[in-house]
């Protein structure tokens, strides 16, 4: 038998308590701890604005929020959801943790950028909170001029500064890991030994770093318009409200691939672990996402399919935004074909991987109907596409972050959580999630448009549905805060390698040390190399 | 040593992609607005100062050659010349910023400068301009093919005219406003590297900090390079 697993004596966590220790750091993992407690905050913010947005809907009439408050709910919801959680959601905490273990590094190539990051979006954060606490904001996470620029009294500038400032601290991550995965790799870690969740990040990293300065400059723009009254988009003084909406989608599309890339990145580790198998096809998966991220570029102008565009364009970007479901469908199968015949086991972060895959691939097949000209005109601006991509955002990008963040959380804190707590949390948001969104498709096929909040009584039993699982879907939530945070004490010890995953951050103590390795590792084998694995009855000795 | 170098060349190679399409959304704005409003805009372009600005684009072509021999001092471990071109590197910098001060405070004289304030004078429109047909621009629905509503009024007495040139301030401001932006944050950087060169930090094994600051600098000169024909050369005559 083996000896029942001890911390390590020293580790990243209790090498130094004072707040000046943590908020100076330079170690990648701290920053990381320090990302997971900010953007942790911002989601439950997020949440609490899309649990009154769902309250308000729950009847057809306006009884809870204001035509105005509604407004301000839905655009901080996004707001805050898109820019302070999804986008640094995996990046910044389980990459920033995880990448320069996976490449064998004792920490990420520029530690001091890494810090600076962290608090360029906390600066962002604090401009974003100050519009929240002024009053709010009401455009919508779109900022679509001329409204956001010419006629909106609300706070504006600030969200907007806030958005431009977040961008930055979203490059630096992606500038890191760029440099990181190329010149920091350990002896023997050839590109094709990566694993899959460098990949990935890889790929978002590109993603960041050629998208993120557009709507940097986009805001800029607004931002000029609005505060010295240039007139750049504003179509009373000869701009152009499309060209807005070009730039930002330039960014704004790519930017759902920046959420959605790492949690595949995610998938692919968790199938592979938890069906001890290598993963089927590792160059098709690795190329895929960069292939995603190539595509991701092409495709912006899906989204203005009925803001006036000239036909012959709106067909040439349907055409390619139904590409970018070939390299999606590659990884699907490809997970799919790992998981044949192999030994799999049902942990929690596996419930996560499942759910991601049947609702990533929902989601996504969603989206071809949406790429359609014909349909998108008659969907377009309906519950149908704020279904459509909750099934990617949340049903597909959180559940990844979670599913993650239950897989290596052992190896981050050094201990387990309650398994049987955290399965229910996981059937919690999937069932959740589904009573949540699916009735919003049939909601959108039937005409409801979305930003309202009142609707014909009709539509009620639809809403009141997508209202209770809602509910369901924050205590789905809520769990895994209170479980992760009392295993932090309580939780039994871990062990190096709990799950007995291949990969070079399981080769390190949990916790790990602040250098990572104890002594450079040396890489001699291809990625999700499993030892084989007896029968316990079979075992010797 | 080595390893940290190869990192940082590479990261900032990575951050100037970034801020090629940080200043390609400004671009392709003009790029659209010129296209569509053309007479508006060589009509304003008109307005600027040639001589200004092509003194400043020496000034600058010429603080690009200093940097680049401050980084060859630093390889050949000369480290007085070093100081000498870095500081001659901020004082050229300087002085693109004074002209620069010069030309913006001119347009204020002359409400050029978008917002409440802007006026457009029809006699602003130089000869060139007169006859012309007005913009190919939409008239009333912006977004729409610019062929649809081509305006068959006389440039300079479309009402709309002085709408679009202050377009054309508009972008010229952010544009040029941005790029003196970088230009202040660069002599920052400068003096900065100048005090380390003074305090003897860089030897001809370690000067990274000069090369990629020097990258930085190049890089700030050669968007002005593509600044300065677009807002000041094209279709000027």
């Amino acid at each position: 038998m083996e000896a029942t697993p001890t911390l390590p004596a020293l580790h990243y966590l209790n090498n130094g308590y004072g707040l000046k220790s943590w908020l100076l750091t330079k170690d990648h993992k701290r920053i990381a701890i320090l990302y997971l407690i900010s953007i942790s905050v911002f989601f439950f913010l997020g949440g609490l604005m899309a649990l009154l947005i769902r309250l308000e809907l729950a009847t057809p009439e306006a009884d809870l929020l204001s035509s105005d408050t509604y407004n301000k709910a839905f655009t901080l919801h996004g707001v805050i959801m898109v820019f302070f959680f999804l986008i640094p959601s995996i990046p910044a905490t389980l990459g920033n943790f995880f990448i320069p273990m996976m490449v064998g590094a004792k920490d990420l190539a520029f530690p001091r950028i890494n810090l600076l990051s962290w608090y360029i979006y906390l600066v962002g954060g604090i401009f974003t909170f100050y519009a929240l606490a002024a009053g709010g904001v009401d455009t919508g996470w779109t900022f679509y001029t001329p409204y956001s620029a010419a006629v909106s009294n609300t706070h504006v500038i600030a969200t907007a500064l806030g958005v431009f400032i977040a961008g930055f601290s979203s490059i630096l991550t992606g500038l890191n890991f760029v440099v990181t995965i190329h010149r920091m790799r350990a002896p023997g870690m050839t590109w094709f030994r990566l694993p899959l969740f460098v990949w990935a990040h890889y790929a978002t990293s590109l993603i960041q770093i050629l998208g993120t300065p557009v709507i940097a400059i986009t805001m800029l723009m607004v931002f000029v318009e609005r505060a010295f009254g240039f007139g750049i988009f504003d179509p009373a003084r000869g701009g152009d409200p499309v060209l807005f909406q070009h730039l930002f989608w330039f960014y704004s599309h790519p930017a759902v691939y920046i959420m959605i890339l790492p949690a595949l990145g995610v998938m692919s580790e968790l199938i592979a672990a938890f069906s001890r198998k290598k993963v089927f096809g590792y160059s098709f998966v690795a190329f895929s996402s960069l292939a995603i991220a190539v595509f991701s570029f092409i495709v912006w102008a899906h989204h203005m399919f009925v803001a006036g565009i000239s036909v012959y364009s709106a067909m040439v970007f349907s055409f390619l935004s139904f590409s970018v479901a070939i390299p999606s469908a590659v990884k699907v199968f490809n997970w799919t074909a790992t998981l044949y015949k192999a030994s799999i086991s049902f942990e929690t972060p596996m419930l996560y991987a499942y759910g991601f895959m049947g609702l990533f691939t929902f989601g996504g097949l969603t989206g071809l109907i949406l790429a359609t000209l014909g349909t998108d005109v008659h969907l377009h601006d309906t519950y149908f596409v704020v279904a459509h991509f909750h099934y990617i955002m949340v049903g597909g990008a959180i559940m990844g972050y979670l599913g993650g963040l239950h897989y290596w959380w052992p190896k981050m804190v050094g201990r387990m959580y309650n398994e049987f707590l955290s399965r229910i949390a996981a059937i919690l948001v999937f069932v959740g999630f589904n009573l949540t969104f699916f009735p919003q498709f049939v909601l959108g096929y039937l005409g409801m448009p979305r930003r309202y909040h009142m609707y014909p009584p009709e539509f009620q039993v639809l809403n009141v549905l997508s209202s209770a699982g809602a509910s369901v879907l924050g205590l789905g939530y809520v769990l895994p805060l209170l479980y992760l945070l009392y295993s932090l004490k309580k939780g039994a010890v871990a062990g190096p390698n709990p799950w007995g995953a291949a990969g070079l951050e399981w080769r390190t103590s949990s916790p790990p040390p602040t250098e990572n390795f104890p002594i450079t590792p040396r890489v001699t084998t291809e990625a999700y190399e499993f030892e084989p694995q007896m029968a316990p009855e079979f075992k010797l000795v | 040593m080595e390893q940290q170098k190869e990192a940082s060349t590479l990261g900032m190679w990575t951050f100037l992609l970034t801020e090629i399409l940080f200043f390609g959304g400004l671009f392709m704005a003009y790029m659209l607005y010129r296209i569509w409003y053309h007479d508006a805009f060589a009509a304003a372009s008109r307005t600027l100062d040639l001589r200004w600005g092509g003194l400043n684009t020496v000034v600058l072509i010429a603080s690009s050659l200093t940097m680049a021999l401050g980084v060859r001092s630093a390889q050949l471990n000369r480290r007085k010349p070093l100081l000498l071109w870095l500081l001659a590197t901020v004082v050229l910098g300087s002085v693109f910023l004074g002209v620069k001060v010069i030309e913006y405070s001119d347009k204020f004289e002359h409400h050029h400068v978008p917002g409440p304030n802007f006026v457009w004078e029809s006699h602003e429109a130089a000869p060139a301009g007169e006859h012309q047909l007005g913009g190919g621009g939409p008239v009333t629905e912006p977004g729409r093919a610019a062929s649809e509503s081509a305006g068959h009024a006389p440039a300079a007495s479309n009402p709309q005219f002085q709408q679009w040139t202050q377009i054309y301030f508009s972008l010229y401001f952010t544009m040029t406003g941005l790029h003196a932006l970088h230009m202040i944050v660069g002599i920052v950087l400068m003096s900065v590297i100048a005090w380390m060169a003074w305090m003897g930090r860089f030897d001809d094994h370690y000067y990274t900090p000069v090369e990629m600051s020097g990258l930085y600098w190049h890089f700030v000169d050669i968007v002005w390079i593509y600044l300065f024909p677009l807002l000041y050369l094209i279709d000027r005559s």
